[in-house]
This record gives C-alpha cells, structure tokens and sequence, in this order.
C-alpha cells in the first residue's frame, strides 16, 4: 500500500501555491485568445514557392495596413498562419490581399482555411463559452450533492475548479491560443476529472460504512490504494488516445489535445490530493454517511 | 449478473450485427432504403463555407416608421383629428394633437379591433405603443411589433438568399434561421465564396428615375454618384419602375456596341408605366438607380413600349451575370452583413480526415495493446468490445445522419480511451471480490455488482458535460459533443451486454480454474 496521505499537507500546500500563481497569471498576463473571442481574421496559408517564408510574408503582410499582423509556420515549413484584428471589419479583405499577395507570390500560395469573426459574434461566442463552463460546474455540483453528502461535493467541486483554473493558467504562462476547441476541452476534464474523483468516493463511502474504527486519514488511503490501479489503468489509456490525438491528429487538434492531457493529468492528481483532504479536513465520519442512510430508510 | 437467456442473446447479437451494417453502409452501398444512409462530413472535413450574416433592420425600421406618419396622418384626416409636427426621431414618431382630441387619439391606439395598431391576442400586445410625454405624443414600435417586424424581414430575407445560392448552382447548401435577425449559410465543398459574398452583400434595389435638374421637383430629389464614385448627378425621387416590375433578367452581347448588357422584361404593370415615361420624357436622362449608385443615365430616345429594355454600364460577362441574377432573384428587405466567416478548402479537409483517421488508428492500437499486455485474456474480451463498441457508435451517427467534424473524429478517440474505464472498474473489482471469494461465479457476479453505481456516476457526469456542450457549442465543437455523448450510451452497452455475454462464457468455462483474471 502507497502512503498516499502521508504528502498530504505538501500537496495542499502545493496546489495552493499552483492556484494563486495560476489566478496572477490569469489576472496579470490574461489568456491569449484567437480570434473566436476576439475577432479577427486568420489565413491558413500553403506555399509552393521557398521565396514565402515567414519574414516575407510578414513584409506583405504589414505594408497593407491591416493593424497588428501575426504570422507564423503552421506544423511545417509550407504551411503559415496569418491573424489579424480586421479592426474596421473592411468587407473584401480577403480578396484585397489576394491580389495584393498575387503581385509578390504569383500563384505560388493557396489560402487553405479563412476565418473571420466579427466583433460581435466574438462577444457572443465569449459570453456562451463562458455560460458553458459556470452551467457544467454547476451541474456537477448539484449532481453530486444529490449523489453524496456535502462534504463530498465540497472535495469534488474545489478538485473541478483546481483542474480548470490550473490548466487555464498553463495556458496563460505559455500564451497558447484559447478557442472554441479549447472549451470543449475544458468541459470535457471537468467531466473526467469529475468521474475519477466520483469513483474514489464511492469507495471512501462503502469504507466508511464498512469500517467504524478506521480514522478518514488512513480510510482515505485505503480507498485511494484500491482503486489506484483503475485510476492508472484509465489514465493511462484516456493519456494514449489523447497523445495520439496530440502526435498525429493534425495541427487544428493540437491546442485542444494539449489542454486534455494537461486536463487527465491534473484531474487524476486532484481526485487523490484535493477531493480527498477535503473529507481529512472537514473530519467526515462514519455517522456523516450512516446519518445519511437512516434518512434514507425514514423516506 | 453472468447469466443470459437465450432470446437475451439473440437480442444482443441482432442488435450489434444492424448497427456494424449501418457503420459500413458508409463504405459498401446497399441497395436497401434503410442502410442507404451515410455519416455527414462537417464543412472543416469536407472543405466549405461557413456564413452567418445579420440582417440589418434599421432601414427597415425607418421605412416603416415613415408610411406610418403618412398612415396615421391619412388615418386622423377622416376623422377630422389633427395632426401637427408629426416628426421621427431615433425610431419613435412624435406629433401633437389638440388637447381634446388626446383621448380619442390614445384610445384609437389601444382599440383591439382598430386597423391602425393591429393588435396580436396570441401575445396581447398590440405592434405599437403609444405614450403622452406632456409635451407631445410618442408612438413607437413595441416589442412584439419589432419581434414581428424582424421575423417577417427575415423570412423574407431567406428567400431572396436561397434563391441567390440556389442560381449560383453550389451542391445542397444548407440555409437556415438564426434568432430572429441571422441567416446561416453553409456551402459544402465551395472554396471561395467570393462570388457567393459579394451576391449575398448587395440588396439589389433597382430604380428607374429620371435626371432632373428641377430642384422643386414635386417628388423631392437627391444627390447620387455614379457606380465609378467619380461623378454625380441629382436625380428625382419619383420611382418610373422598380425590381419588383421586372420579370427576367439576363446578360446579353450587344454586338453593334461590342459590350455586355444586361437585357430585361417588364411585368404588365411596369410596362405601361415604362411606356408612358419614355414617351413623355423622350430626351431626357433616365437613371438606373442599384443601390443608391447610378449604373447608367441613358438618355431616351424613342418610346418604349414593348416593356423590355436593356442596361449597359460597362459590365464584363462575369459582372453583367451577376447583375442578371441579382435582379431576377429579387431585392433583399434589408441590407445584409456577413459577421462571421469560416471557409476551409478542400485538400485540407482532406489532409484533417487522413490525420484524424490515423490519429483514431494509433491511439486504438495503443489502447488495446496496453490492455491486452494488463488482462490478456479479460484484455481480449475488452478489445473485442471495443471493436464492437466503435462500429455501433459509427452505426448510431449514420443512423441518424449525424454530421462529423474534426473535434467529433477526436470525441470518437476520446471514447475509446474512455470506454476501457467501465470494464477495468469491473475487472479491479472481481479482482478484489477473488480475494476472499473461492466461487469463481459468485466474484464475478459480485464485481459487476459493486461496480455499477461507480460506472453510472462516471457516465452520468461525463455525459451532462456533453450535453451542455452540444446546447452551447456551435459547429465543429457540436460534433465533438454528439459523439462524446452517443459513445457514452454505446460504451454502456457493449460493456454491460457484449462484454459481459463473453465473460459469463469464459467464466462458466472455467468456473473451477484458479487465478482466472
């Protein structure tokens, strides 16, 4: 058996100190966010000619008075991404920097994917995806206070928003794009992080049931022990998949792949070092569930 | 838990063997009506274009607002009532009217059957609202009048565009209502939606009016610019024709003048009053007016009262064309913006499927090696399953039709990754059951037991993420959601009925074996 809760207090410790970097982060250097939050407008762009390269483009790209021009290679050296506010949302600009590039390039380069976003499909976008995340939490929380005790949903809920905001600040340090993908990202960790934490739980409560002389400190360690090898086993082949998504999915996929990973990853630490110290903390019993089951039994 | 009927069994077996067809009706064809059906690809997996355009209702607004002075001013004459300084004034109407004229005014507005404020009993509001600010009174739209306003523009609106795409000639776009103001356009397999765009951004509002240099022109005149913005020229606002009186309208050569026109023919209505004007007008200039800018000012030569005509502008064919189609396809209610834009072309959509299916290919591999090196023989039963597993989801989507994206190919992986998770919660648990449970059947009846709330609890919060995201998500992020949430229901099934038939068969086998997982 792994003497889980012997790091206990580091670990709280520990993700206390993640969080509040994480929350700075956010605050201070904000999210990077593409231009579905935005607004704006990206160019994927394909080259045939090795005079397009990234500097030239970027050459092009400013003399045309777009306002502040992101170029970038986009997985290799062909391929480039092109981001720009489009702040007057000007109509044809697509084709203005057609023939525009036309002039330098000939018909050297393809326009792969365009994306424009105006300015208030942005907001609105923002608006849903923030919406999306506060309702999932919210349902999860309601989900497992109906599930389990409170103290419970507690240790569930702080898990959620440990996962959520660390990842996000991940994102934050190393200005990766937020997208929609990335939302999608998000809510799908906060529902794996919710059913690894779920399970451990389920088990501290049939322990708990079981066992009326075993302290929550070492009951804890006893649920987390027995259930460990599901907890790697699932890790392990949710982490192949989503590598393999990461690997060898494309570059569209990369942004949403990444926060997944980043997501399994904390989510299976936070169902062991922060759902569970929550019940060592709030010093949960065996009468918080037998209380529980007799006004089960007086229904 | 281990045992099955046999009618159980029969069931199972039907049901996987219909959906593994469904799943490679995509593939094969069928000649049966039921499998003929296919998994949709997403416009970022086929190549496509992505449009969201608001209508602008301001002129709309405005317009409306305007015939209602000259209604109610009309409206109020009969009756003997005056109205004064009837003006508009950010969208509300003001006027005054004698103080003991007032409540016979206020009380024609708030009358149910009253022909001048239509009144909705489905919503019990009436299309404007009237308020007495002291000073003067104040008549605006209320908010089920602009609800109404907006919905029947935009009904109107769709029409126009549908019929736009659908001269254009794209395969099946797909052109739907958003809200009460947005029209989405989807046009699968279109690389460059120049054309489409700079159709769908023009209102195509054509007028016939005469130059005038009469500035007390008994019609009002105004200031308008050619097409080239270069020069100018005052013209009236009395309407000689408009679009509506046209009945066709296409692109001709003109081969005396060597240039592209655009011929057109007048309904009976239009006819006559086209006749009547050039017949009056003859050596005057004759604006054709598109959208505010003068095409052209012919000046007119003879009477034309065969009711057909011709504009020249200096087109070239493509332009002409275009002019062609707009006039034909009629003039937009309101102006149109595209907020939103998402193309991908074709070789990209492509290059995402390859990627994708390799992608679900490696991680698949990944996933059962790992399992069959941890449970080998158990590994295998959880393979097999998962195989199944991935047909049926395949299955669900072509059942229904449902669109693939690209982040719904990465849902897809996502649940193999995840549908293990169901089988090694009950495999730890038999596991654990075995420790001190001799009956090879009793551990294994007892680990799916005990395991069950644990993997309902699991499904249940991973399926409530997807339901919110299938709610809020928009596009590509929706495809994700369906098949995240169909691979829930499919990952439940294949481990509580596929996974379990094989096991209680390997188990009653070997019921007497020792260390069986």
């Amino acid at each position: 058996m792994i003497a889980f809760n012997k790091y206990y207090n580091h670990f709280n410790l520990l993700s206390s100190v993640l969080i509040v970097v994480s929350l700075l982060l956010l605050i201070f250097k904000g999210l990077n966010f593409g231009i579905d939050f935005k607004g704006g407008t990206l160019i994927e762009l394909r080259a045939s000619d090795s005079k397009i390269n990234v500097s030239s483009l970027r050459d092009r790209f400013n003399q045309m008075d777009l306002g502040d021009v992101s170029v970038k290679k986009f997985g290799n050296d062909t391929d480039f991404l092109v981001k720009f506010e489009n702040k007057d949302n000007k109509k044809n600009i697509i084709e203005e920097i057609k023939a525009n590039l036309d002039k330098s390039f000939g018909n050297n380069y393809d326009f792969r994917r365009v994306e424009n976003v105006g300015p208030k499909v942005s907001a609105e976008l923002l608006k849903s995806g923030v919406i999306a995340i506060s309702l999932s939490l919210a349902l999860m929380l309601i989900y497992i206070w109906i599930r389990f005790e409170w103290q419970f949903s507690l240790g569930a809920i702080l898990a959620l928003f440990h996962d959520v905001i660390v990842t996000l600040g991940v994102f934050s340090l190393f200005s990766l794009e937020i997208n929609l993908s990335i939302i999608a990202a998000v809510l799908t960790i906060v529902g794996y992080s919710m059913n690894d934490t779920v399970v451990i739980f389920d088990r501290v409560r049939e322990n708990l049931r079981k066992y009326s002389d075993i302290k929550i400190f070492e009951l804890t360690n006893i649920s987390i022990n027995e259930t460990l090898s599901r907890t790697i086993i699932t890790s392990a082949t949710t982490l192949l998949a989503l590598l393999a998504i990461y690997f060898f999915g494309g570059e569209i996929l990369k942004g949403f792949s990444l926060a997944m990973i980043l997501g399994v990853v904390f989510g299976t630490y936070s169902s062991i070092y922060i759902a569970n110290t929550v019940l060592v903390r709030l010093r949960v019993s065996q009468k918080t569930v037998l209380r529980e089951d007799d006004q089960n039994k007086l229904n | 838990m281990l045992y099955f009927s046999k009618l159980r069994i029969l069931f199972i077996t039907l049901f996987s063997v219909l959906f593994i067809l469904l799943a490679s009706s995509n593939i094969f064809k069928f000649d049966d009506n039921f499998f003929d059906k296919k998994i949709n690809l997403g416009l970022d997996l086929q190549g496509g274009s992505y449009l969201l355009l608001e209508i602008d209702n301001e002129p709309v607004i405005e317009q409306k607002l305007q015939n209602l002075t000259t209604t109610i001013r009309n409206y109020f004459k009969e009756k003997n009532i005056k109205i004064n300084n009837i003006k508009i004034e950010n969208q509300n109407i003001f006027f005054n009217v004698l103080d003991n004229d007032k409540q016979s005014v206020l009380d024609v507005f708030q009358d149910e059957n009253s022909n001048l404020n239509p009144y909705y009993p489905r919503f019990k509001s009436h299309q404007l609202e009237i308020e007495d600010t002291g000073l003067n009174l104040k008549v605006n739209f209320s908010r089920q009048g602009l609800i109404k306003l907006k919905t029947s523009s935009q009904d109107q609106a769709i029409e126009i565009v549908r019929r736009r795409v659908d001269e254009v000639g794209t395969n099946e776009p797909n052109i739907l209502k958003r809200g009460n103001n947005r029209i989405l356009v989807e046009l699968p397999g279109l690389d460059d939606p120049m054309r489409i765009k700079s159709l769908l951004g023009k209102t195509a509002n054509l007028t016939f009016r005469f130059v005038t240099n009469d500035e007390n022109d008994r019609f009002g005149v105004e200031k308008l610019k050619f097409e080239n913005g270069l020069e100018e020229a005052t013209v009236s606002k009395r309407i000689i024709i408009s679009g509506e009186n046209l009945l066709d309208a296409q692109p001709k050569m003109d081969t005396q003048a060597n240039q592209t026109i655009v011929s057109f023919t007048l309904d009976r209505v239009g006819a006559k009053r086209f006749g009547k004007a050039t017949s009056t007008g003859i050596g005057k200039q004759l604006a054709i007016v598109l959208d505010g800018k003068i095409i052209s000012a012919p000046v007119v030569r003879d009477t034309i009262a065969s009711g057909s005509g011709q504009i020249s502008g200096g087109f070239t064919f493509q332009t002409a064309t275009d002019l062609a189609l707009l006039l034909r396809s009629g003039a937009l209610p309101a102006p149109l913006e595209i907020i939103e834009e998402r193309t991908v072309g074709p070789d990209l959509g492509q290059d995402s499927i390859n990627a994708g299916m390799i992608a679900l290919a490696i991680g698949f591999m990944l996933v059962i090696i790992f399992m069959f090196v941890k449970y080998k023989i158990f590994g295998l039963i959880t393979n097999v399953t998962l195989i199944v597993n991935l047909f049926i989801l395949l299955g669900v989507l072509t059942l229904f039709e449902a669109t693939l994206t690209l982040p719904g190919i990465a849902g897809i992986i996502l649940t193999v990754g995840m549908a293990v998770d169901a089988n090694v919660l009950i495999f730890e648990r038999i596991k654990e059951e075995l420790k001190d449970e001799t009956n090879n059947i009793l551990a294994f009846d007892g680990g799916y037991t005990k395991s069950r709330t644990a993997i309902l609890d699991a499904n249940i919060t991973t399926l409530l993420a997807a339901i919110i995201l299938f709610f809020m998500g928009s596009g590509p992020v929706k495809g994700f959601a369906v098949t995240l949430g169909v691979g829930i229901f499919t990952t439940l099934f294949s481990v509580y009925f596929i996974a379990r038939l094989f096991t209680s068969i390997y188990v009653s086998r070997n019921k007497n074996k020792e260390k069986l997982i």
